[in-house]
């Protein structure tokens, strides 16, 4: 049998799925924040980014009493009732229940990082119990990540084969693959990782840049890398893929940013909360922080509003 | 001509671009704007960049990140920092004097002007380990608790500098605030805005921390209604007019703003009613504690 090497496996994956022009790709991220988005379509896009929000904890010292509150916030970001809900609550496999418990009946999802988040480092036994567990604790969705060293490695089979094991361990929750841009190192390896597990997800499930454990989280070109290769993959064979971008995302004009990229990129259909999330915890008190001055015409101070939980 | 039969080449003017100081670098407006100033004489100076709201809502920013380290700070470390900084003026006092009598100010009087502000931020930086003792207090109470005050500083507050005296107007509003360990955005006088670029210059090598002292040039006009309105800006230390008063008074409400203005006008900056501890006092808070002690 003949060995190929991880360069000549990337390469012929690149010749599959096209390359990504990176001078082309910066240059043209780089003018998304140059549009100038005011009044009625920044409130617009405000509120959307809101709706679009995974509102996320994932941290060692996460506890029961922090997950309700967080889910408190998730059902009731702001006393202005023009303010949408979030689309879901993103936790640890073990607080799943407590969020569960805290949503009720709500319309807010429960997603789960499953998979030994954020490494991916554990026995592929142990990663689907894991999934398993967070879904029959009531998780309606699972962030899980790829197997980044078999990918590095040319393993593109065994990637694909995990992933495929993960969506059966789904369910009916929803599935985010995690990607983990910053540990693929080029914008080709992104957009072949993205086709990688967008060619064994089901519609409408997403595919998600970052863990936000690492130094370098989404980017408005990382994430543009992943969009094209969705909107290339739609266009090969009819079916949508999600996409969320998470960690580094902490401001209301850099969600405008990315909503912008979606809009140009792939658009209407995906600015909804079904085809589109940001993985964020401090972006929802910045994004009300700027609803609000559209609405008083003050700015405001970021203590008016609860402490977002840290971490992405 | 030189030996090789060339013109002596004309030396072309290097021409300094002012920049406002904001978060510890030197910034344009954002917006791109900038005014032509001219000297007392009437010729052109410089552009000066035309700071906007969100040039403001910038400037706070980085105030307020830079806060608490700076109130961190022991008294003492902000003491030698606001030393320093008259150190830095002293340096430069003859270009600061040649600044302001570039701008109007006579001679005699632009080297006093140089000389008050320098002692003023001594004064000041002498203040910085005492105010506590002179404004905290152990409070005699009828129970068994040990009852103490204490100050606390208020956080981003803004400051509207007056046009004469341009330089020391801003330094006399400004050091009694960030003594205590508030941050500050200011907005220079619109007439005379280069001796406090100038300043910046200073404040840039003085030690101090990036963001704790940013100062913005632009339109009184344009930018009173941000500082009356910001929520962000704690305090407010003016000299304004009647009409700019209320408008910043009723701005400053909705965020119950502290508001104090400043009646001071031509020599009296320069006297000794012009530097007070209770300048300090002004934009502090007061926290008492009760501490039982056991019946």
């Amino acid at each position: 049998m003949l060995v190929r090497s991880a360069s000549a496996s990337l390469a012929r994956l690149r010749d599959e799925v096209g390359s990504v022009d990176g001078v082309g790709l910066e240059e043209r991220v780089a003018k998304y924040t140059t549009r100038s988005i005011k009044k009625g379509a920044k409130l617009w896009g405000l509120r959307r980014a809101v709706s679009m929000i995974d509102l996320t904890t994932l941290e060692g010292k996460d506890t029961p009493g922090k997950v309700a509150s967080l889910c408190r916030k998730a059902l009731r970001p702001h006393d202005d009732e023009n303010v949408p809900t979030v689309a879901a609550v993103c936790v640890y496999p073990s607080m799943v229940r407590h969020a569960r418990r805290a949503l009720g009946s709500s319309p807010i999802k429960v997603a789960s990082v499953a998979t030994a988040f954020p490494s991916g480092q554990a026995p592929l036994k142990t990663r689907l119990g894991e999934v398993r567990a967070a879904v029959a604790d009531g998780a309606d969705e699972v962030d899980m990540v790829i197997n980044r060293g078999a990918f590095l490695a040319g393993e593109f089979a065994r990637v694909q084969d995990e992933i495929s094991a993960v969506v059966e361990a789904c369910g009916a929750a929803r599935l985010k693959v995690i990607l983990e841009v910053s540990e693929l190192e080029t914008y080709d390896a992104i957009r072949g990782a993205s086709f990688l597990a967008m060619e064994v997800i089901r519609p409408g499930d997403f595919i998600k840049t970052s863990t936000g454990k690492t130094a370098v989280n989404a980017t408005l070109a990382n994430n543009q890398v992943m969009l094209e290769a969705i909107r290339d993959h739609f266009l090969a064979s009819g079916i949508a893929i999600g996409m969320k971008p998470a960690g580094g995302i902490r401001t209301a004009k850099q969600a405008l940013h990315f909503l912008v990229a979606v809009k140009e990129t792939l658009g209407d259909a995906w600015l909804n909360n079904t085809r589109y999330r940001f993985g964020a915890s401090a972006l929802l008190n910045d994004l009300l922080r700027q609803i609000e001055k559209e609405r008083t015409g003050a700015y405001q101070a970021p203590y008016y509003f609860s402490e977002a939980a840290e971490s992405y | 001509m030189d030996t090789d039969g060339h013109e002596p080449m004309t030396r072309l003017p290097i021409t300094k671009t002012p920049k406002p100081y904001v978060g510890g670098a030197f910034i344009r407006s954002e917006s791109g704007r900038t005014y032509p100033l001219a000297d007392a004489r009437g010729n052109f100076f410089a552009h000066i960049p035309q700071c906007t709201r969100k040039d403001l809502r910038n400037a706070v920013e980085a105030a307020a990140k830079a806060g608490p380290g700076w109130a961190r700070r022991t008294a003492y470390n902000r003491g030698q920092i606001l030393y320093r900084l008259g150190e830095m003026l002293e340096a430069r006092r003859l270009e600061m004097i040649d600044t302001l009598v570039r701008f109007g100010v006579a001679a005699g009087a632009a080297a006093r002007e140089v000389d008050a502000a320098t002692d003023r931020l001594v004064y000041y930086a002498g203040w910085a380990d005492k105010y506590e003792q002179v404004l905290g207090n152990t409070n005699p109470v009828a129970s068994p608790h040990f009852n103490f005050t204490v100050t606390e500083p208020m956080g981003v507050i803004g400051v509207i500098a007056p046009d004469a005296p341009s330089l020391l107007g801003l330094i006399s509003l400004v050091a009694p605030i960030i003594v205590s360990g508030n941050t500050v955005v200011a907005l220079a006088s619109e007439r005379t805005p280069y001796p406090a670029v100038l300043l910046g210059e200073m404040l840039a090598t003085s030690d101090l921390p990036g963001g704790v002292v940013n100062v913005l040039t632009g339109f009184r006009k344009e930018l009173l209604p941000t500082f009356a309105t910001h929520a962000h800006l704690r305090g407010l230390s003016a000299v304004a007019t009647p009409e700019e008063r209320k408008a910043l008074r009723l701005g400053a409400a909705e965020s119950v703003k502290r508001v104090h203005f400043s009646e001071l006008t031509g020599a009296a900056w320069f006297r000794d009613e012009a530097e007070s501890l209770y300048a300090v006092r002004d934009f502090l808070e007061f926290k008492t504690t009760w501490h039982p002690i056991g019946a």
